[in-house]
Order: C-alpha cells, then sequence, then structure tokens
C-alpha cells in the first residue's frame, strides 16, 4: 500500500465514522426542539419527558460527532496538503463559515441549553435549543458546501495552477449544493425517525409484556398503571407518541429524500457522467436502469458485466426526465475522458509513485453500483416498516410479538446504512479526481485534480499507518461504549433522564457522593442540591 | 492596514483567545487528577467548565479553519510537518470531550477513574501538543521550497517543542488554579488560591522562556515593549492571588497571556512560518496568504461575526456566574432497568 492508499482509507473510515453521529444529531435535535416546543405551549407532562428523554440520547450522540469532527478538520492540513495547498483559497473560505457561524453557535447554546433547565426563563430555554440545533444544520450547509464544490467547482479560476475564488456567492449557490442540502437533511430525519420508531416500539411492548397494557376484543389499547417508577399512565402517552411521531417522520423523510435524490441524479448526469454510468454498471449507453446486473461488476472493464433484469426507460428519467434519451456508458465515456484530461498522470513528483502511471477513469463499479442500490433500497425498506408501523399501532399500542419487537429495534440499523452507502456511492464515484472536472454543459472544465496529486508530500508511510491505526481502534471502542450508553439509558426509560421522578433520588441516599442528607419528598425544588446539574454530569 | 496584515492579527486573536479559554478547562481536566481529592471535588472542577468548555474548544477548530482560509500555505504546511504531534492532541480531544460526557453516565468507581485518566491525560496531551506546535510556529520547521518537511517524522522534535509544551501545559495549570479560585466556594476556594500563590512562579516559567527566547531570533523593539506589559501582569497577578483578590489576579494572568502571545507574534511579523533551512524559503503574511478577494470576503464575514460570538459567549459566562459547591452536586443517580 502506498501513503496514497492510506490516507485514502483514514479519511473514508474517519468521515463516515463521523457520518454515523452527524445524521442522529440532526435529525433527532430538530425533533426534541420540536418536542420541548409543545410542552412550552401545552404544558403537558408527556412532552417535558419526550424532551428530556430524546435529549439525554441525544447528548450522548452528540458528543462523539464533536470528538470526531475535530479530526476532521485537520485532515486536510495533514495528510491533504497538497489538496489544502490547491484549493484552499475557495475551500477554506466554507469551513471557516462554518465554525465560525455555526459550531460556535451550536456548542455555546448546547451547553446553555443542558445546564440552562430551572435556571433559565422556560421560553428562553427553548430558544437555546432552536440555536444549537439551527445551528447543526446551517453547519451541514457550509459543509456541504465545501463537500459539493468539490464535485462540481463553481466561482473560481485557474490562477498559477491553483484554484482562486472569484465568486462566494456561486459556491454558496452552487447547484449541486442545494440539492445535496435537502437530500442530506432528509436522509438524517429518516435516521432520526427510525430510532424514535425502534425505541419507543420497544418500550410499549415491555409495557405489554408485563402486563400493564392490555387490549380489549377491539384491539384497542387499555392502558394499565404500575406502582413501578415511571411506568404510570402518561409513560404509555409518551411512547406512543415518539412511536406515531417516529414512523411519520420516517415516511416523509423518505420521500423528501426520493425527490431530491432524483434531482441530484440529472445534475450527476450533467456534471459526472462517469459516476452516473458506473453507478448503473452500464457498460453500453441506453436508457434502462438495472436492479440486478451479475457478473464481475468491480472488473475494470466491461466484458464480464451481465444485466438480468432491467426496466426500460427508467435510467434515462433519472438522468434526463424523459423514457429515451441514451445515457452515455462506460465504453463511450472513457475515450472522452482520455481525450480531454490525457491517459496518463504526469510525470512530476507529485503523483508520487503514481507519476507517469496511465489513469484509470473508472471508479470501482461495485462500490458505486451497489452503494446506489443500497441507499435506496434501505432507506426504501425503513420507510415502508414505517408505513406498516403506523397502520399497526393505530389503536394504540403494539403487538405482543417479540420478533417483531426485536425487528423494530434492529430496524434502526437501516437508515444509517443508507446514509453511509450514499456517502460513499458520492465520494468513491468521483475516483481518480479529488475535484471533479465538469466535462459537459456547465461548470468550469480546468480546475480539477487527481487524488493522487493530493496527499501530504513530506508525510511518511508510517505516520500515516500510525494514524490510521490508532483512529480506528479508539473509534471502535467507543462505538462499543457509546451503544452500551445508549442502551443502557434507553432500558431506564424515562427517569434515566429525569431523576426528579424517582422518590427519594438525589438525596444521598447511596451515600457514595450524596452532599446533602436531608430527606427528600421528590419534588423538584424540596431539596438542597441545584436540580439543574442533574440533568447535567 | 494590508488585509494580509490584518489576518494575521485575527489569526493571532484566535489563538490567544483559545489559550486563554481553552487553557483553564484543559488545566481543569489535568487538575481532575492533581488536585481533587474526592469524588464530590472532581465532580464541582468539571461542573465549572461543563457549560462552557465545548464553546471554548470551537476557538481552536476556528483557528484552524481561519488559517486554511486565509492562509492556505501556513495551514497546510504546519499541519503536515506535525503530523504526529497533531495526531495525539486529537486523539487527547477525543479522549477529553468524551470523558466529560460519559464519566457521569455510569455509577461505578472503576468508570468514573478511567474517563478521570482519559480526561487528565487527554487535557495533557492535547495541551503539550498545541503548545509545541505553537512554540514552532514561531522558531521555524525544516521545510523545503514546496513547503514540505524534510527530515522524517521526528524532525519537529525540537527543544523548542518541549518548551512550548510545557509553556501552555504549565500555564494551562496555573490558570485553571485561578479558575477554581473564581469559579467555587468553600475549602476548594481557599485551597485554589493557595495553589496559585505557590505554582504561579513555576507555571509560567516555559513561557516566558519562550517569548523571551523569541526576542533574540527575531525581536525587535514592537515585541518588546508587550514582553515588558506581560512580565508587570504577572507580578500583578502573583500579588493579587495572594491578597486574596481572586478576579483581579485571574484578569491579570489572562493580560500575561494576552501580552505575551503578542510579544511572540509581534516579533514573528511578517514570517508566518520560518523555514529553519533556508530563510528564502519562510512563510510569510505575502507568500502563504490567500487571494486578496478570498481575504475581502473573510474580512467582511469576520468583522460581523466574531464580535457577536464575543457577545453571546460572554453571556453565558454571565448566566453561570454563580459559584460551584460541594452542595450544588446532586447525588449520582442510578439508572435502572424498567
Ligand atoms: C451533513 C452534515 C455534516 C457533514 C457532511 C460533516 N459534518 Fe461535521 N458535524 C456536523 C455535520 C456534518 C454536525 C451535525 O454539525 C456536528 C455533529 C455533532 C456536532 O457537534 O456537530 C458536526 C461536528 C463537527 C465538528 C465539531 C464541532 C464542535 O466542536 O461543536 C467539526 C470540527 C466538524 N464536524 C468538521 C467536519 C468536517 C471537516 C467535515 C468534512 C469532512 C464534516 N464535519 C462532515
Ligand atoms: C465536506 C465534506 C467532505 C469533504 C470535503 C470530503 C473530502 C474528501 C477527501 C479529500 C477525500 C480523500 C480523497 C479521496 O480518496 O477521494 C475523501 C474521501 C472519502 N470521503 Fe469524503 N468528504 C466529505 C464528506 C464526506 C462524508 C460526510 C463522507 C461519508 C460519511 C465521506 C466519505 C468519504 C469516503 C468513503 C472517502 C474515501 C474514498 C476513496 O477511498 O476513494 N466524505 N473525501
Ligand atoms: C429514491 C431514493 C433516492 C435517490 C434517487 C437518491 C439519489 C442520490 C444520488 C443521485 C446521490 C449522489 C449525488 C452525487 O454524487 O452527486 C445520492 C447521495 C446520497 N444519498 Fe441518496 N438517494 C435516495 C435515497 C436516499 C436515502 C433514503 C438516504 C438516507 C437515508 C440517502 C442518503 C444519501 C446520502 C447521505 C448521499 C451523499 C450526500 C449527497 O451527495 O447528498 N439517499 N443520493
Amino acid at each position: 500500500m502506498e501513503a496514497l492508499d492510506i490516507a485514502r482509507w483514514q479519511f473514508g473510515i474517519t468521515t463516515v465514522y463521523h457520518f454515523l453521529m452527524v445524521p442522529l444529531t440532526i435529525g433527532l435535535g430538530l425533533v426534541v426542539a420540536a418536542l420541548q416546543t409543545a410542552w412550552v405551549r401545552t404544558g403537558k407532562e408527556e412532552y417535558l419527558r419526550l424532551t428530556k428523554f430524546w435529549g439525554k440520547l441525544f447528548l450522548i450522540n452528540f458528543i462523539m460527532g464533536v470528538a470526531t469532527g475535530l479530526v476532521q478538520e485537520f485532515q486536510f492540513g495533514m495528510a491533504w496538503s497538497e489538496y489544502s495547498r490547491f484549493v484552499g483559497d475557495v475551500f477554506g473560505a466554507p469551513l471557516a463559515l462554518e465554525s465560525l457561524l455555526a459550531f460556535f453557535t451550536e456548542s455555546v447554546f448546547l451547553g446553555l441549553w443542558i445546564f440552562g433547565w430551572n435556571r433559565l426563563p422556560k421560553k428562553l430555554h427553548l430558544a437555546t435549543i432552536w440555536l444549537a440545533t439551527g445551528a447543526s444544520a446551517l453547519s451541514a450547509y457550509f459543509i456541504l458546501a465545501a463537500n459539493s464544490w468539490m464535485q462540481h467547482p463553481v466561482g473560481v479560476e485557474l490562477v498559477d495552477g491553483r484554484a482562486v475564488m472569484t465568486d462566494i456567492w456561486a459556491v454558496l449557490t452552487n447547484n449541486t449544493l442545494l440539492v445535496a442540502f435537502p437530500h442530506t437533511i432528509t436522509g438524517a430525519f429518516a435516521v432520526a425517525g427510525g430510532f424514535l420508531l425502534g425505541i419507543s416500539w420497544y418500550h410499549l411492548w415491555k409495557r405489554r409484556r408485563d402486563g400493564i397494557d392490555t387490549v380489549d376484543e377491539n384491539g384497542r389499547v387499555i392502558v394499565g398503571e404500575d406502582a413501578a417508577i415511571g411506568r404510570d399512565k402518561t409513560d404509555h402517552a409518551v411512547w406512543i407518541k415518539a412511536l406515531r411521531i417516529g414512523a411519520a417522520v420516517a415516511v416523509v423523510a423518505f420521500a423528501g429524500t426520493a425527490i431530491t435524490g432524483d434531482l441530484q441524479g440529472k445534475l450527476m448526469f450533467e456534471q459526472q457522467p462517469m459516476k452516473m454510468a458506473a453507478a448503473e454498471a452500464a457498460c453500453h449507453n441506453g436508457t434502462s436502469f438495472s436492479i440486478l446486473s451479475v457478473g464481475d461488476v468491480g472488473a475494470r472493464n466491461c466484458d464480464d458485466v451481465k444485466t438480468l433484469i432491467e426496466v426500460p426507460g427508467v435510467l434515462s428519467f433519472l438522468a434526463n426526465g424523459d423514457f429515451n434519451t441514451p445515457v452515455d456508458g462506460v465504453n463511450t465515456l472513457i475515450p472522452e475522458y482520455q481525450e480531454k484530461y490525457g491517459t496518463h498522470l504526469p510525470d512530476d513528483p507529485m503523483y508520487g509513485e503514481q507519476a507517469g502511471q496511465e489513469i484509470d477513469y473508472l471508479p470501482v463499479m461495485a462500490v458505486t453500483y451497489w452503494g446506489f442500490r443500497i441507499m435506496i433500497g434501505f432507506g426504501g425498506i425503513a420507510a415502508m416498516a414505517a408505513a406498516v408501523a403506523l397502520w399497526v399501532t393505530r389503536k394504540g399500542t403494539v403487538p405482543q410479538s417479540k420478533g417483531l419487537m426485536r425487528l423494530a429495534v434492529f430496524g434502526i440499523l437501516a437508515p444509517f446504512g443508507a446514509n453511509s452507502a450514499g456517502w460513499i456511492f458520492t465520494e468513491m464515484g468521483r475516483q481518480p479526481f479529488v475535484v471533479v472536472p465538469n466535462p459537459s454543459f456547465t461548470g468550469i472544465d480546468n480546475v480539477f485534480m487527481f487524488t493522487a496529486a493530493a496527499v501530504s508530500p513530506g508525510v511518511s508511510k508510517a505516520e500515516l499507518l500510525f494514524s490510521v491505526i490508532s483512529f480506528t481502534v479508539i473509534y471502535l471502542a467507543l462505538l462499543v461504549v457509546e451503544v452500551g450508553l445508549l442502551a443502557k439509558y434507553v432500558r431506564g426509560g424515562v427517569p434515566s433522564a429525569m431523576p426528579e421522578l424517582v422518590p427519594g433520588n438525589g438525596h444521598g441516599g447511596d451515600g457514595s457522593d450524596g452532599p446533602d442528607g436531608t430527606a427528600g419528598d421528590g419534588k423538584p425544588g424540596g431539596r438542597k442540591s441545584d436540580d439543574v446539574l442533574d440533568f447535567a454530569y | 492596514m494590508e488585509l494580509t496584515t490584518f489576518w494575521f492579527i485575527v489569526i493571532a486573536f484566535l489563538w490567544v483567545g483559545y489559550l486563554f479559554l481553552e487553557g483553564f478547562d484543559l488545566g481543569v481536566g489535568m487538575l481532575m487528577k492533581l488536585f481533587a481529592r474526592d469524588e464530590r471535588e472532581r465532580r464541582v472542577l468539571l461542573n465549572t467548565i461543563g457549560p462552557v468548555w465545548d464553546g471554548n474548544e470551537v476557538w481552536l477548530i476556528t483557528a484552524g479553519a481561519m488559517t486554511f482560509a486565509a492562509f492556505p500555505f501556513w495551514y497546510a504546511a504546519l499541519f503536515s510537518a506535525l503530523y504526529l504531534p497533531l495526531t495525539l492532541v486529537l486523539l487527547g480531544l477525543i479522549f477529553r470531550a468524551v470523558s466529560i460526557e460519559y464519566r457521569g453516565k455510569r455509577d461505578n468507581d472503576r468508570w468514573r477513574n478511567r474517563w478521570d485518566w482519559a480526561m487528565a491525560l487527554g487535557s495533557f496531551v492535547s495541551a503539550f501538543g498545541v503548545g509545541a506546535a505553537l512554540a514552532l510556529t514561531s522558531t521555524g520547521l525544516p521545510l523545503n521550497e514546496n513547503g514540505d518537511r524534510v527530515g522524517g517524522a521526528f524532525a519537529w522534535l525540537t527543544p523548542w517543542a518541549v518548551l512550548g509544551g510545557l509553556a501552555v501545559v504549565g500555564f494551562a495549570l496555573v490558570h485553571a488554579c485561578a479558575f477554581l479560585m473564581l469559579k467555587t466556594d468553600g475549602e476548594i476556594r481557599a485551597r485554589a488560591r493557595r495553589a496559585v500563590v505557590r505554582w504561579l512562579p513555576v507555571g509560567v516559567l516555559p513561557l516566558a522562556v519562550w517569548a523571551i527566547g523569541v526576542q533574540f531570533t527575531s525581536g525587535e523593539l514592537m515585541s518588546l515593549i508587550p514582553l515588558a506589559v506581560a512580565v508587570v501582569a504577572l507580578v500583578v497577578a502573583w500579588v493579587m492571588a495572594y491578597r486574596g483578590r481572586e478576579a483581579l489576579s485571574f484578569a491579570a494572568l489572562g493580560a500575561f497571556l494576552l501580552f505575551g502571545a503578542v510579544s511572540i507574534f509581534a516579533a514573528m511579523y511578517p514570517v508566518v512560518l520560518p523555514s529553519s533551512l533556508d530563510a528564502a524559503w519562510n512563510l510569510t503574511i505575502e507568500n502563504a496568504s490567500s487571494s486578496p478577494y478570498t481575504l475581502k470576503v473573510m474580512t467582511w464575514v469576520s468583522v460581523f461575526g466574531l464580535p457577536v460570538v464575543l457577545l453571546y459567549q460572554g453571556w453565558t459566562y454571565w448566566v453561570f456566574r454563580k459559584r460551584v459547591t460541594a452542595e450544588s452536586i446532586p447525588a449520582v443517580h442510578k439508572v435502572k432497568v424498567q
């Protein structure tokens, strides 16, 4: 493996990992803000519980997004210094805007939210969560502006071999960005929807298993109560609300990804025709969308790919909105690329070990082909399941089946998978370029960069190996810790985020560090300690 | 003023802001193992920085991203040359961030103890690494014509790097004690004050040596004046701590940092990253900067954005101005499976 490959693996591993946390942060954060708004408006206890419970899970996840985001910010300079030099003039700006306008707002107001319970006036406290989560969405906008620029360079010209910005507005209103942003945000909501759905299903199922809730002969729920902490009637309302909100969010979010994804496909056809062809494993020009192709779609030549099932016209529709525009296949595109951008990399030391080698313009087709299908497939399955869940729970609770409960919990993973697949497809589909030239119609054709030229020349293989191994090992360990904590707080139900529901809690009962011996009656305010800290650490 | 000069000042400002703010929360992180005596004290420490640490850390991200936008060649050369130390900084910051959020999430001594170590060591490593990076920025790295490091993975490991590392660690520890005497009450407050009085001269020594050392290599009158002011501020900080004037002492320590850093940056100007191999390869505000258009855009954004950030971040400190005491710490609450 050369330094280049290690650097790419590192970027891939760390970003995909970062993007496990990101969609949950964005989607769940906005849901929590909406729930708290409902509480402030109606004053209903169940909304308070919903806010605190989901807020707690949100925070456990949020911190990992922060920790892994830092790595992303530094990585461009550390491992991709040539890239940073080439694009810095235009690419640094959205990153700087992101930290100044979004990250500050996000972290400062989230701190206020966590520690502001009972300390800030209610409405002001509500405003803090909206500011924090709104800033998360804003950060997504800026970072996607940077990413979209790599896919479709705009607002620049080439000066002394570097991309120099001529129009910031063009960068911030890149048409690639305008569709990638809603696609990513709706994808994030798909994650949040599945998360709410799976976890609430589990709790409703447990209430049934423990005989608290039962159903009458029409299948309508009869809500019961249990002496145990926090398992009152409101508890049922909490979970059924969360479940139905989650399912609805999941269905709508998928529809959103489908609409925006369709628009993205049309842009991709114009801007990155090779990615489009590779996504289809389409060797020859044609109009059909392949549902299943066999053979070696990973092969670097097309002889081996056989299409088994295909739908006429759909590919053309995806690309161009009608049913009979033939889409260029790989065999047509490669000679075009070779003519425009050469057949061999220049014999220049900046290309490292790849200097002078032949350029392979075809991305790894197995990845693009399956990445595209996994994204749509997992997203679609999750949305269908959510629609079924809406139907099944219309009478107020879930069936007693353990298998269904397991399926619902397991189903949380599907939208995560769809998101990762979408990114892996997008990013690997633009190879061998790190900044993609836009050969046809639109865009700027002379600002591009081969990935082989982007890596830091001064950094050794050993250093890269050290960092990629440490990040991977530590990320894996932290993933186990995070999932463990999420599971623990999920199992604890609402009281895990609201100790005040537990009589006598917080009153030195366990002796380990209870500060005050005052016997409590469980009511907030009835004790000496600053109960705002209950929600924090 | 030339925009490049303006941006040099902005970057310097961001670094000082970072060291001032995150200085005390990195220090508090280390003090989890050096100062706190029992679980309750550890939780007091944690809760003094709880609402603010993440906002403080964004200063680092912003310093990095603004350098990328305004001086891409500086960003590329510095970050790739310091590949190993920055990797360690990142690992340190990861552990620190996660430990703050996770240490209290299980009621188990071993669990908490492990995260306390993660926090203390993570804070130490990241403070040291940032210090080393900044010291090398001011004194130079073996860079070739293209701005790439020569000499292998450890070429950066010089006495300057160690001095810079110790400078930030030492300052962070003292600064954290000063912060604790402002933010806590009772026994901890008194102990923190005694710690400032006792350790201040030792803690800031490396920083002072660095600031003075830089004057010998590239100093001039403009950078000597702030150095003198810094020394005065230091004496004031010490005397005020001794007299129990906590707020004044904290402020004076901040002034020491500010003027010390100003003297270092002023001595560097207009070089942003010297090459120790050949002065012709130095990165300067001219040859490392972005195009005038990009600088203009970034200037507009910062002129409006930064003051707003300062305002609302200042406001959080006001909201959480109340001292944290052992009494304000609620008991650990157990999460039970329903
Ligand atoms: C679509 C959204 C999205 C994408 C593509 C990325 N991020 Fe991210 N990032 C977020 C959305 C986000 C977020 C939702 O805003 C996070 C997650 C948790 C958080 O604190 O904010 C975040 C956190 C986060 C942080 C920590 C912020 C803090 O301390 O508060 C940094 C430094 C980055 N990211 C940087 C990056 C970089 C350099 C990326 C490109 C490779 C990247 N992120 C991809
Ligand atoms: C602004 C956002 C992003 C930028 C600027 C960016 C930039 C980059 C860069 C510089 C590389 C290395 C060069 C290469 O191998 O192609 C890369 C690779 C990669 N990125 Fe992104 N990326 C961004 C977002 C993401 C996200 C959110 C993900 C997924 C979660 C992602 C997934 C990948 C993957 C999988 C690779 C490896 C590709 C390969 O090995 O061929 N990227 N990206
Ligand atoms: C019918 C459904 C969908 C279609 C037609 C579709 C289409 C697309 C296309 C064409 C791209 C590539 C854009 C490019 O490389 O320029 C893309 C990327 C992506 N997709 Fe989808 N998609 C669909 C569903 C989903 C779902 C359900 C999710 C997640 C839950 C998802 C998440 C993503 C992500 C995260 C990316 C990468 C970021 C981006 O470029 O916006 N997609 N999608």
